[in-house]
């Protein structure tokens, strides 16, 4: 009994004390420096826009992608996670469909689809599309809004996020903010 | 391309000017010595080991430190599995109810043994309580029990004619609270200040811009657990799509972040290695050969998902991006992929049962050569060290010497330990996809038909048999057969070689240290590394040749 109490006591204790410094005390620190260092990072990054009679209202989150099908928004990718083999006939299915959707959707539009328009992310919410994908849209948002190209070009540009160091990474357009900026909701 | 290979250089470079620091730094604090986090955290060191009825100076035999380990952890399993199961109201914002006695069981036989598969997703099954006091806990120490039984065999390299290896309970205390809490702690800050969420609050609703339909974000305190999900090579996702998700990693910089801390540990523990056997170049030897199958594998993902895919007619050819985040690309998605099935880490920033067939066979292949490339924390070493023992063994018979390596005798009992070591993974990677491929059921468990459908089973079941825990997602695991199975694979072929591994080093310290002659094999030379690589990949190959060519290897030629 006393052999056995020789590994028990310490297994409990040891666990015990473990579990509360990295469960409890290096939790509660990490949230209590997140909270004060980066409230905003830590709790989402929501965008907030004051509208003009200065209620403020959350339009989501600048990370997790939203759905936007109508014309004069910037489109993202495809919401769901197939999981499928990238050569396999169900996906080949898939993506055919997606293109099809994309000429009937735009019929004007004679350019090559960028593939991330038409393949699905990991996460199924990937705020960002390549700035191939956005220049893609470009004309059809600027016709159904009637304003010019070159100033959607310019809210794209503004929310595009270069390579980090110019060769970390991919470059970026957060599609959210684009959408929110062509709206006249943000700056 | 030019972009990725200079990404993929730099990241390298920094993950090798990093881990020299560290792994000096991790022989001092596991050797005993202070360190400059002592004035901090000695008075909490002495008060644990007061609470705990223990001496620092107390050794243990091999079969009192084995012991240990398995009491610890069967103490974890049983705190994982209630917390699960009895999920209350404390810290659960979004009123989650207790899990079924067999996802408990799996995921606590999970997290236990440093696996981290998962067969749910943490946003819509899991209190907040579970995650910090649960999982969060055991990303720890089951990560410094892979380091502590590292020592142990290190110590019986080091010793002369001694009956002891070590205090399993000092190992632990010092390794938690001097590397990994510390280290932990700033990852987590950094990936805060990239958009990592930490939060105790309730999951935010908003209505999307367009429609205005109800959107669901999670909150939860992501990113203390992701720093040590990276760090401890365990990749248990805080969210079900784990690092994919932005919310678990937003940024380049958050993605640099969490790659590097992947690497971090494990490379560093070879140059922990080489000191503590005063050896230097013998721990340089096994970074060589760690840093060769990865490059070599890196590059094979790298090229195959930059070109594969389909190619249609009206689309731009971009390489493979289904399953990936854009942000991250072909370029980073590939060292990810490499670096987490390497490092027996298991997290992913993309999804791999949607690499091409050839990137996902080397994925698969890193696993199958059983997490020594880098490795767990603590385990890829050890394991190493027993492929090490297996290629003098074998360099010893061709010559017909007795084979040793620094200084010690390799003879039959070590063999049979050795043997242990490296038999069981591959035994219980095609064992359990033999069982579950017999099934009738397992067709409703797949999203993929063919032979792919195949690799689904056979990853999930590899991954589980090498403790890493990353998935080809279209397995649907939560099912009582997976769950139970896989639940005892994972801990079987965690704790069968991490008990081999104790008394390899119990028995190494007992003999005497033999001077070096003529006869004596070099370790540490451009041959031997070349022949530990041979060996290596001969026992990957013959394991699992006939599986792979009924999995990725046909599914590339039968596909376009």
């Amino acid at each position: 009994m006393r052999k056995r109490l020789v590994i028990l006591r310490p297994a409990l204790a040891c666990f015990a004390v473990i579990s509360l410094l990295c469960g409890v005390v290096y939790t509660a620190l990490v949230t209590g420096a997140a909270q004060l260092l980066f409230p905003a990072e830590a709790n989402g990054s929501m965008i907030r826009v004051t509208l003009s009679d200065g209620s403020v209202r959350e339009y989501g989150s600048a990370l997790i992608a939203q759905d936007f099908t109508k014309p004069e928004y910037l489109i993202g990718r495809p919401g769901e996670v197939s999981n499928l083999s990238p050569t396999s006939e169900e996906q080949a299915k898939l993506l055919q469909e997606r293109i099809d959707w994309w000429h009937s959707f735009d019929p004007e539009n004679k350019a090559d689809l960028p593939a991330d328009l038409i393949t699905a992310s990991g996460s199924g919410v990937d705020p960002n599309i390549s700035p191939e994908a956005a220049e893609y849209q470009v004309a059809r948002i600027a016709t159904s809004r009637g304003i010019s190209q070159d100033d959607v070009r310019a809210v794209i540009a503004q929310y595009t996020t270069e390579r980090v160091l110019s060769f970390l990474g991919e470059p970026v357009v957060n599609v959210l903010k684009v959408n929110l900026a062509l709206d006249g909701l943000l700056g | 391309m030019s972009n990725i290979v200079l990404q993929d250089i730099f990241l390298l470079l920094i993950l090798i000017g990093l881990s020299i620091p560290l792994g000096r730094y991790i022989d001092r604090v596991m050797s005993g010595q202070r360190v400059f986090l002592s004035r901090l955290f000695a008075p909490l060191e002495k008060g644990a080991y007061r609470l705990m009825g223990i001496r620092a100076d107390e050794e243990m035999s091999a079969k009192k430190y084995a012991l240990s380990v398995l009491v610890f952890s069967l103490t974890g399993l049983i705190a994982v599995w209630l917390l699960m199961v009895l999920q209350g109201s404390l810290l659960n914002p979004e009123g989650f109810s207790g899990t079924s006695w067999h996802l408990a069981f799996n995921t606590a036989a999970s997290f236990v043994s440093n696996t981290n598969w998962q067969a749910y997703s943490g946003e819509t099954t899991l209190s907040y309580l579970t995650q910090a006091l649960g999982l969060t806990v055991q990303n720890f120490v089951s990560a410094a029990s892979g380091i502590a039984v590292l020592y142990a065999l290190i110590r019986g390299f080091v010793r002369k004619e001694r009956n002891t290896v070590g205090s399993f309970w000092v190992d632990l205390t010092r390794i938690t609270l001097y590397v990994l809490l510390p280290l932990s702690f700033i990852v987590a800050i950094l990936l805060v200040s990239q958009g990592v969420v930490q939060s105790l609050g309730a999951y935010h609703t908003v209505s999307a811009l367009e429609s205005g339909a109800q959107q669901m974000l999670p909150m939860g305190p992501a990113a203390s657990q992701i720093a040590i999900k990276q760090l401890g090579t365990n990749g248990g996702g805080f969210f079900g799509a784990n690092s994919a998700y932005p919310f678990e990693n937003p940024t380049v910089m958050s993605n640099i972040v969490e790659m590097l801390s992947i690497l971090l540990i494990p490379s560093a523990l070879c140059v922990s290695f080489g000191r503590a056997v005063k050896n230097r170049r013998q721990g340089t030897v096994l970074y060589v050969v760690m840093m060769l199958l990865f490059v070599g594998a890196l590059i094979g993902i790298t090229l195959s998902e930059a070109n594969g895919g389909i190619t249609l007619s009206g689309v731009a050819a971009n390489g493979n991006l289904e399953g990936k985040e854009v942000i991250h690309g072909i370029g980073a998605s590939s060292f990810w992929g490499a670096a987490t099935t390497a490092a027996s880490n298991g997290s992913v920033n993309a999804m791999h049962g949607s690499f091409t067939p050839l990137g996902g066979l080397l994925l698969l292949f890193l696993m199958q050569l059983g997490e020594i490339v880098f490795g767990g924390v603590g385990s890829g070493l050890y394991g190493m060290l027993a492929f090490v023992l297996l290629t003098v063994f074998i360099a010893g018979l061709m010559v017909g010497r007795t084979p040793e390596y620094l200084g010690k005798k390799v003879e039959p009992y070590d063999m049979k330990m050795v043997c242990l070591v490296i038999l069981i993974p591959p035994l219980l990677s095609l064992l359990g996809t033999a069982v579950a491929v017999m099934l009738p059921a397992v067709h409703g468990w797949l999203t993929n038909s063919g032979a792919h459908g195949f690799s689904e089973v056979l990853y999930a079941f590899t991954s589980m048999a090498n403790n890493n825990g990353s998935a080809f997602g279209g397995y649907h695991a939560n099912n009582v057969f997976t769950n139970v199975l896989g639940g005892a694979i994972m801990l079987f072929s965690r704790f069968v070689p991490m008990v081999a591994v104790v008394f390899l080093g119990g028995n190494l310290a007992k003999k005497r240290q033999v001077a070096a002659s003529d006869g004596t094999l070099a370790t540490d030379n451009a041959m031997f590394t070349g022949l530990l690589i041979g060996v290596i990949l001969i026992i990957g190959a013959l394991s699992f040749l006939p599986t792979l060519s009924l999995g990725p290897i046909a599914d590339y030629f039968t596909t376009r």
